[in-house]
């Protein structure tokens, strides 16, 4: 069972510590320039972090306990593919899902 | 359809965040579920929902509450799997850091992974946007995510059946997110930053407190950096924005 002051703490906790991460920037530095070099590593914030968020969950879900899974890295193939041919997001997205469900229902 | 006044940015805001609707509605109510599963009440469960929305951390939290791991122990994790809030925060500033203060804090309270990239992306492919268009677009593409997280996590509580393994819903973010990498290799330099950066998140997989997605999120952006520099130097103007 979860103690409730430990609970509470966490709650209260990661909601301000949350609000200054996503804070610290735009309140802090607001419209003051920042230097070139800062910004063209900015510039690649995205696209680094969110393929470095889903790799090891496509190779190692959580899902399957870590365990190498078939349908869910073929609904990554999919939808990363659909995605860059289409640009589309809900075309990669359905496509993805369909692939997963698909391949989950015939796979047993 | 062309942005020309803030109220055209924010329908397009919420036009282009639309399709995370499929994926809100099943991770708010899992988050719903697992919480009362714990044994969390509803109202603790909501509250931890609105007071924090970060669905990555709210569950990591859950977990590690429930393994009676120390608080402050809880507490630097799940701020951990958050630090990438933090450079969604500056890599915004150039384009929002002139909107009034109300204004960024309202960003930064709910700045979720969704509404930071359809932002970005939006700000990268049409740079004459006015700072007041920007903010507009960014309180769209959270419109259709922000609520749906509380509500959801509100029915998922109340309802607070357990969902079957087989329904796969670990996989509703990786879907989600991969879907929304595709269309940001634009350059050179934005392919090497996410080869490095998921070659590293796979090495560093096991690096404590979820630090190995800081290290790998900080590989490919150093990488993304020098590739264009070099391009910029074989190739003057090939990579301006």
């Amino acid at each position: 069972m979860i103690d409730k002051t430990s609970l509470w703490i966490v709650i209260i906790g990661l909601g301000i510590g949350s609000f200054f991460l996503r804070f610290v920037f735009t309140g802090l530095v607001g419209e003051r320039e920042m230097p070139p070099w800062l910004l063209r590593h900015l510039r690649y914030t995205a696209v680094a972090i969110l393929p470095a968020l889903v790799a090891p969950q496509v190779l190692w879900p959580s899902g399957t306990d870590g365990q190498f899974d078939l349908p869910r890295i073929s609904a990554a193939v999919v939808t990363l593919s659909v995605g860059l041919v289409t640009k589309n997001v809900l075309a990669a997205i359905l496509s993805g899902a369909a692939t997963l469900y698909g391949m989950l229902y015939f796979l047993g | 359809m062309p942005i020309t006044t803030t109220k055209s940015a924010y329908r397009k805001g919420v036009v282009d965040a639309s399709p995370f609707v499929l994926v809100i509605i099943p991770f708010a109510s899992l988050f719903g579920l697992l919480a009362t599963e714990a044994g969390l009440n509803v109202f603790e469960t909501l509250t931890f929902s609105i007071v924090v929305i970060a669905g990555a951390a709210q569950f990591t939290a859950l977990q590690l509450l429930g393994d009676d791991v120390p608080t402050a122990i809880v507490l630097a994790s799940a701020l951990a799997v958050n630090l990438r809030m933090a450079m969604y925060s500056a890599s915004l500033t150039p384009w929002i850091g002139g909107a009034p203060v109300w204004q960024r804090a309202l960003a930064a309270y709910m700045t979720v992974d969704q509404s930071y990239v359809a932002a970005i992306t939006q700000y990268e492919r049409d740079p004459q946007m006015t700072v007041p268009q920007r903010m507009a677009y960014f309180f769209g593409t959270v419109t259709p995510v922000v609520p749906l997280w509380y509500i959801f996590t509100l029915v998922g509580a109340l309802v607070g059946a357990s969902v079957p393994d087989s329904w796969a819903l670990d996989f509703a973010i990786p879907i989600t997110f991969l879907a929304m990498i595709a269309p940001m290799f634009r350059t050179a330099a934005h392919v090497a930053a996410a080869l490095v950066a998921v070659i590293v998140s796979l090495i560093a997989v096991d690096v404590p407190y979820a630090l190995g997605l800081i290290i790998a999120g900080v590989a490919g952006m150093i990488t993304g950096a020098q590739v264009e520099a070099w391009m910029e130097r074989i190739k003057p103007g090939s990579t301006a924005r």
